[in-house]
């Protein structure tokens, strides 16, 4: 969920961007993608570490710890899948037709109902292919997350993390829990999307 | 009650100069491609911001650079049709007019009434994929007047499509823009549907517009090179005004023009139908080489290089009637004549 709407926000605002800044916007948001996930891992324990200004400050402020925690595997899994959300959406977005947007201007309708009923259900396609992306990838994440958040049974535990413990600890019975798990979890997430899809064909189809 | 238009907009090397304001009727904006026009109307919708100048509708300033003022769109009230209609492809064509009526207690009924003025009711619950080209035409213009819109803009509207359909669709457009009670302007580069539709026009040329003129006068009496050409105008060449005849430097003749010829005059049009064969000891004769015979639907066209003029200067054009030309047919070399009257003094 976080990832879609941050990758949605991004792509919409970098489509936008003079060519220079996209370009290093670019290639900073698109890094997690290329690098090594341990590399992102340390990158993020860089950031949020306890010892380091942004760990910190939420440390005492909010007395939070950012490392090791529930939520520093959602963080690592953000950082990691977010670039498959954010380049889709952005592919899709540019192949937008600018005047319909400037037609729905002209005839008053906001910018935000332009966005949602008209700019994301011609772009659906390439959205829902980012959001398939993207939780393919978050599901699978466990280099980084193992790095940040590390493994605490039932505070930390992802499904990628668990089955290696378990494996580890020769509990294959359990790893193959975890992994029909998985499994169903990925396979629902699949089909809904697949059946959003042939949905949307259905309505678009028949074109000339 | 009218649009004003003052702007400056510089597009790389392209720098647009636009002034020119437009009263309740409807004015043609003409010029060939690339010459601002687009630029211009998406100026006024708000879509593009010009860098200077000022803009007024109706009293309403919609822009004005010194006092910081630049409107959204969604608040100039001003119709935009694009050139390939902008239909909301995924909302049927009820829903691509609903959307655009500003009153939400009246939506349904505005929709429906439109839906029925434009013979949409069978159609309404269509995808625009799915219409026809006439259909998505009235959709489009249904949707704008739901806008309620004090302005309608209108982008090559018949660009691209075939000349029977563009004939039917021109007719009904125009049905519709009579009923309108506010200021239209009709970006166009086809002389035709400026002729028919529009009253006044101001032609664009290289990023610069020239005053509104009336359309008789504007194909009477054209003023520049460009609004010439755009009339219809084939050829053209640079003349020096010397009394009551002009001097053609690149053809090394004079022609009288039976008038006196304002010092401003640096060139003269002809109309490729003003040209005709010249009978002996007949004046303002222009000795040429014939280059080529074109064969054409109604008529025969002539390319002719004045006997003064280099193999680089653009050919002469003249067009006369399929069995006149036959007398003539094979000759090499050939005298024109043009009235005096027929001359088109431009600079």
């Amino acid at each position: 969920m976080v990832v879609f709407f941050l990758g949605l926000f991004f792509a919409y605002y970098i489509a936008r961007l003079p060519r220079l800044l996209k370009g290093v916007l670019d290639v900073v948001l698109t890094l997690p993608l290329v690098l090594p996930p341990t590399v992102v891992g340390w990158l993020l324990l860089c950031l949020l570490g306890p010892k380091q200004p942004l760990g910190a400050w939420m440390l005492s402020t909010f007395d939070t710890k950012l490392v090791m925690t529930w939520w520093s595997a959602v963080f690592a899994t953000v950082a990691v899948s977010f670039p498959l959300m954010y380049r889709t959406a952005r592919g899709a977005f540019e192949s937008f037709d600018p005047t319909l947007a400037a037609a729905g201007q002209t005839l008053g309708l906001s910018n935000t109902y332009i966005f949602w009923r008209i700019r994301m259900p011609c772009c659906r396609q390439g959205i829902l292919a980012g959001m398939v992306l993207s939780f393919a990838r978050a599901l699978g994440e466990y280099g980084a997350t193992s790095m940040v958040a590390g493994y605490t049974p039932g505070k930390t535990a992802t499904i990628s993390t668990t089955v290696y413990q378990l494996w580890r600890t020769n509990d294959d019975a359990m790893a193959l829990k975890w992994v029909l798990v998985n499994i169903a979890i990925s396979a629902v997430f699949l089909l809904t999307i697949n059946l959003l899809e042939s949905r949307n064909k259905q309505q678009g189809g028949k074109r000339p | 009650m009218s649009l004003l238009v003052n702007m400056e907009k510089q597009l790389g090397e392209f720098h647009l100069s636009v002034q020119f304001s437009a009263e309740r009727e409807c004015l043609a904006l003409l010029g060939g491609s690339g010459v601002g026009k687009s630029v211009t109307l998406q100026c006024i919708a708000g879509i593009m911001k010009p860098d200077e100048g000022h803009i007024e509708l109706d009293g309403r300033v919609l822009f004005d650079s010194a006092g910081g003022v630049c409107l959204r769109p969604q608040l100039r009230q001003i119709g935009y049709l694009f050139q390939q209609y902008a239909l909301f492809p995924n909302m049927p064509a009820r829903q691509n007019i609903a959307v655009a009526v500003p009153d939400r207690g009246r939506r349904a009924a505005v929709t429906e009434e439109l839906l029925r003025r434009f013979q949409l009711t069978d159609a309404a619950e269509q995808k625009p994929c799915q219409l026809s080209g006439g259909q998505q035409q009235r959709t489009t213009l249904a949707r704008i007047l739901a806008s309620e819109p004090k302005a309608i803009l209108l982008d090559e509207p018949f660009a691209a499509l075939d000349s029977y359909l563009k004939y039917q669709l021109e007719a009904e457009m125009q049905s519709v823009l009579n009923d309108f009670p506010g200021t239209v302007l009709w970006v166009t580069h086809d002389r035709g549907e400026a002729w028919r539709s529009c009253g006044r026009a101001v032609v664009l040329a290289a990023g610069r517009a020239e005053p509104p003129v009336s359309m008789e006068q504007l194909f009477k009496e054209p003023k520049t090179v460009a609004a010439a050409r755009l009339t219809g105008c084939k050829n053209d060449v640079p003349a020096r005004p010397a009394g009551q005849s002009v001097k053609i430097p690149l053809w090394g003749v004079s022609l009288h023009c039976g008038r006196p010829v304002p010092t401003c005059v640096t060139a003269v049009g002809i109309h490729s139908r003003h040209l005709h064969v010249a009978a002996e000891n007949e004046e303002n004769t222009i000795p040429c080489r014939v280059v080529q015979v074109i064969d054409d639907l109604a008529e025969t066209v002539v390319l002719l290089r004045p006997m003064g003029a280099g193999a680089e200067a653009a050919p002469l054009r003249m067009e006369c009637a399929k069995e006149d030309w036959q007398t003539h047919s094979g000759t090499d070399v050939l005298t024109v004549t043009v009235k005096p009257a027929d001359i088109l003094l431009l600079k």
